[in-house]
């Protein structure tokens, strides 16, 4: 703008009354600039009202999982009464005939009259006899004893007492019925039946389809432990070795860019491909044995290395040249400059990425889908260490796939809760890489 | 023998050969390391490498040609007569095999003697009985064929495994003999061992190369089988997704668009929650937030990112389909049918892309040069106008890489939408009814009995093509964008 066109026109541009006090103009843009700045406050707070609300969610949900209801009865069998119901026939009934003798004469003690019968009784506990017969076969020294008995009730009795269940949305089913809550009320009361810690659900293995009380994420939390070894016995030898050679070693030309596009490719492609990777070379070409969490290690380890290599890369990269210089100078080769200098420098860093690494591969669940390590897989330990690579198991994110895609509601606690233990291990294991990093890191 | 014992044999060679070869170095130099080439210890590493190396070389090349070989030789065997109508070669190699592993295991256990396990005119109801009573599974009636392939593939298997045992370790030895009587003080041990490394840090790096060989040629030849057997342009132009569980092809109609679409729609739902969102927080974070705040909220957004899809799957499937259907549903605005839809795998995946979008703004935005916005405010621009007219112009094809980077992952991404957004394949612009996407596709053909030789699961080989080149099509034009700024400024 040039001062003749400034004067021509006077009285389009008013000079303001006064600097301190803004003009139209000045106040329209102050308020856009201060609806910009809400903006970007209202976007972090969503995201982070997000995190929020997904972590209420997990803890809400997935808390009740840690807990079973159980009733626990004092009860004892005399040498005579189990040589008597041996005797029997139906020598299961026999037993649930005492137990539930053994329960009334416990509730009348405590001035409860309640009607117990053997139908509710299995509604409630399921089959109690089996249980304590198979206890007195095992442990014969306990005959003439009391013994305190922890039976876990059924799932819908647990859903009532989590609030899954309520007496005016149930319908009567051969599973549970209204009268049986009431049995349940008096139980209570009486404090026979309570809330303890769920120790089968971490320790215990997958359960059949219509029984989700008796399901626990043991089994495939040993699973992924067997992945993980094999995740990290592979990748971080060979990411370690691929990144020394790309960033140390490797001569300016076509092949090392080839490996480049590659790597830095291969960071994106998308999980499931990787599963069909696996599927297709591990065990259709090669015939591994399905479902072993020695290919699902496979796979996910050839996930995992691009992730270990940029990793790698960027703290040998990190590492000061007059380090290598130093020691070629003193007469180092060059591989002895890397391995002896370099290496040990850059090795925290390098641990730090490798597990990040691995707390990704530990998540994933896709891949492991489609070599078969579904969670139904999962219904033991393996029988040894070795057996652990190649038998047939789960891992912890399959497991809670197969739960949540179960009909049945209570699978969904268990889902939940399987994703806590999930993240306890990521948790843990991200503390430990920032832990090390602030421990050993290095600024030079 | 078990190949961890083979392994071990080979290491303690190896490890013997280490502790001779140093010992005979020092000893053709009198003693006294100075007299040698190299430091004794390369004289050991030298004997050790050429040890292992070529063993274990020897080791996985066998084990990774046996199956193949004693495949081919076996399905030879087995006579067209065979293989049923509805059935195919492969289905009946499977059959062989696992009578085979059957056998050997009732073997192991003592269930059947080595001589009934390999009499070729044992009694086929025998057999089947005795292999039932090991515990072993045996799912059809065994005929004769079949167990005769299964006794020679016994044979062959077990045959070649005893063959490769020995062949490695006498290369193990032969390796350890010949290096050690290389070993002299002349010898260049240093520059032997450094270039055999040298040569396995290459191998190493190659495993990359091997990799998308490994994944382009699995699914070239599975798609090609596919097209094989269903015609091509079906698959890219038909509309409807109707894969049958029991015919043969045939019934089947597998149309791509449909998925194609479901994958479209979810992605662009989860760009829309994404890209603002995650945009305005890096320019909040970058720009204006203090360093409190941006050291708090910058490490809590990318907690986000850290979850594992299958949390997110999880959140979708029973915390915000649920959320929506009561909103949406026939209790309130009628729209919605089922809590799996569109919408809600679209949401999720929005919430996880956020703190993938805004960790690369932020590094995209950081690395606008200080002196633009300083010149920007010299002519009097506050600091919104300086970000939406200096700083967001210099950023943008960074920025465009990030979203075309965060809708790759959105078109690749599996769990959340395998539990979210439903299992219906269909063409539609409601969000709010439940789509099915590639990946979704792709886990619900392949788990379960997959027998490889049918269209229905061949397909889920043609739609990881079409993913992966989906995919790595994004990638590619992403970081040739994001390449291509970042030269402008260093």
């Amino acid at each position: 703008m040039t001062d003749a066109s400034m004067q021509e026109n006077p009285e389009a541009t008013p000079h303001p009354v006064s600097l301190t006090a803004p003009n139209e103009r000045t106040r329209k843009r102050a308020k856009a600039e201060r609806r910009f700045r809400a903006y970007g406050i209202a976007a972090v707070a969503t995201g982070l009202f997000f995190l929020v609300v997904l972590f209420t969610s997990i803890l809400s949900e997935g808390i009740p999982a840690f807990t079973r209801t159980v009733v626990s009865v004092e009860f004892t069998l005399t040498e005579q009464q189990r040589e008597e119901s041996e005797a029997e026939l139906f020598k299961t009934k026999a037993y649930s005939n005492l137990f539930i003798s053994a329960l009334k004469t416990e509730l009348d003690e405590r001035g409860l009259n309640v009607e117990i019968n053997e139908d509710a009784i299995e509604r409630l506990l399921g089959k109690v006899g089996g249980t304590i017969r198979t206890f007195y076969s095992e442990n014969p020294g306990k005959l003439g004893e009391p013994v305190e008995f922890d039976l876990a009730a059924s799932s819908r009795v647990d859903g009532y007492f989590k609030g899954r269940v309520s007496r005016d949305t149930m319908q009567d089913s051969r599973f549970l019925e209204k009268s049986d809550l009431d049995l349940v009320d008096a139980l209570k009361e009486a404090g026979v039946i309570k809330q303890a810690f769920n120790w089968p659900f971490i320790t215990g293995a997958d359960s059949g389809v219509d029984n989700p009380g008796g399901a626990g994420i043991g089994a495939s939390v040993v699973g992924s432990f067997f992945m993980m070894l094999v995740v990290l016995g592979l990748s971080l030898p060979i990411g370690v070795a691929a990144s020394i050679y790309l960033e140390e070693f490797a001569p300016q030309n076509r092949f090392t860019d080839l490996i480049e596009v590659n790597i830095s490719n291969l960071a994106a492609v998308p999980s499931i491909v990787f599963g069909i990777l696996g599927l297709a070379v591990f065990i259709q070409f090669m015939h591994l044995p399905q479902s072993a969490p020695l290919v699902g290690g496979l796979v996910l380890t050839l996930m995992t290395l691009p992730t270990i290599i940029i990793s790698t890369r960027a703290s040998l990269k990190a590492v000061p040249p007059s380090i290598r210089d130093a020691a070629l100078g003193v007469g180092a080769s060059k591989m002895q400059a890397v391995f002896h200098h370099v290496l040990p420098l850059a090795a925290p860093g390098i641990l730090t990425g490798t597990i990040i690494g691995l707390a990704q591969a530990l998540g994933e669940t896709a891949p492991l889908l489609l070599i078969g390590m579904v969670g139904f897989v999962a219904r033991g330990y393996p029988d040894g260490f070795l057996a652990g690579f190649t038998e047939p198991n789960s891992a912890m994110p399959a497991q809670i796939y197969t739960w949540a895609s179960r009909a049945d509601a209570a699978f969904y606690e268990k889902a939940w809760g399987g994703i806590i233990i999930l993240l306890v291990f990521l948790l843990t294991m991200n503390i430990i890489a920032i832990i090390l990093r602030r421990r050993f890191e290095r600024r030079w | 023998m078990p190949l961890l014992w083979l392994i071990l044999i080979v290491v303690a060679i190896a490890a013997v050969g280490y502790v001779l070869g140093r010992a005979r170095a020092l000893q053709s130099a009198g003693g006294d390391s100075r007299g040698l080439h190299s430091l004794p210890t390369f004289y050991g590493a030298n004997v050790a490498l050429k040890t292992a190396v070529p063993a274990f070389g020897l080791l996985i090349v066998w084990l990774l040609v046996q199956p193949i070989f004693v495949n081919s030789q076996i399905s030879g065997m087995i006579p067209d007569t065979e293989v049923e109508e509805g059935s195919s070669r492969s289905l009946v190699m499977a059959e062989v095999r696992r009578t085979a592993y059957g056998l050997e295991n009732a073997v192991a256990q003592g269930n059947i003697t080595e001589d009934a396990a390999s009499n070729a005119n044992a009694d086929i109801a025998e057999v089947t009985q005795s292999l039932k009573d090991a515990g072993q599974i045996v799912t059809s009636e065994i005929t004769q064929p079949i167990l005769l392939a299964a006794q020679s593939y016994r044979v062959m298997n077990s045959g070649g495994y005893s063959v490769m045992s020995i062949a490695v370790i006498l290369i193990a030895l032969a390796g350890a003999v010949f290096s050690w009587r290389q070993t002299q003080s002349e010898y260049r041990a240093r520059n032997v061992v450094e270039q055999g490394v040298r040569v396995l840090l290459l191998a190493a790096a190659s495993i990359a190369i091997l990799t998308t060989v490994g994944i382009v040629l699995s699914l070239v030849f599975n798609t090609w089988e596919f097209f094989k057997l269903y015609p091509a342009s079906d698959f890219f132009f038909g509309t409807t997704w109707s894969p049958s569980f029991s015919g043969r092809g045939g019934s089947s109609s597998l149309g791509v668009l449909p998925l194609l679409w479901g994958t479209l729609y979810i992605s662009i739902v989860a760009l829309l929650v994404a890209v603002p969102i995650g945009l305005f927080a890096a320019i909040y974070l970058s720009e204006y937030a203090s360093p409190r705040v941006r050291s708090f909220a910058k490490p809590m957004l990318e907690v986000l990112a850290g979850i594992p899809t299958i949390v997110y799957g999880l959140f979708a499937l029973l915390t915000v389909g649920p959320l929506l259907l009561e909103v949406f549903g026939d209790d309130g605005l009628g729209w919605m049918k089922a809590g799996t839809a569109v919408m809600t795998a679209g949401l999720v995946m929005g919430v996880m892309l956020i703190p993938f979008v805004s960790s690369l703004s932020d590094d995209i935005i950081n690395a606008v040069p200080q002196a633009m916005r300083d010149g920007s405010y010299g002519l009097g621009a506050n600091q919104s106008e300086t970000i939406r007219q200096v700083v967001l112009p210099a950023a943008l094809p960074g920025i465009v890489g990030a979203v075309l980077l965060a809708a790759s992952r959105a078109i690749g991404e599996t769990m959340i939408v395998v539990m979210g957004a439903g299992a219906a394949a269909r063409l539609s612009l409601n969000p709010f009814e439940a789509m099915t996407t590639v990946t979704a596709k792709i886990v619900s053909q392949l788990t379960g009995d997959a027998d490889f030789a049918s269209p229905e699961a061949l397909v889920a080989f043609a739609l990881g093509m079409t993913l992966f080149i989906l995919t790595l099509g994004l990638n590619v034009f992403a970081l040739y964008i994001v390449r291509k700024y970042r030269e402008q400024y260093e």
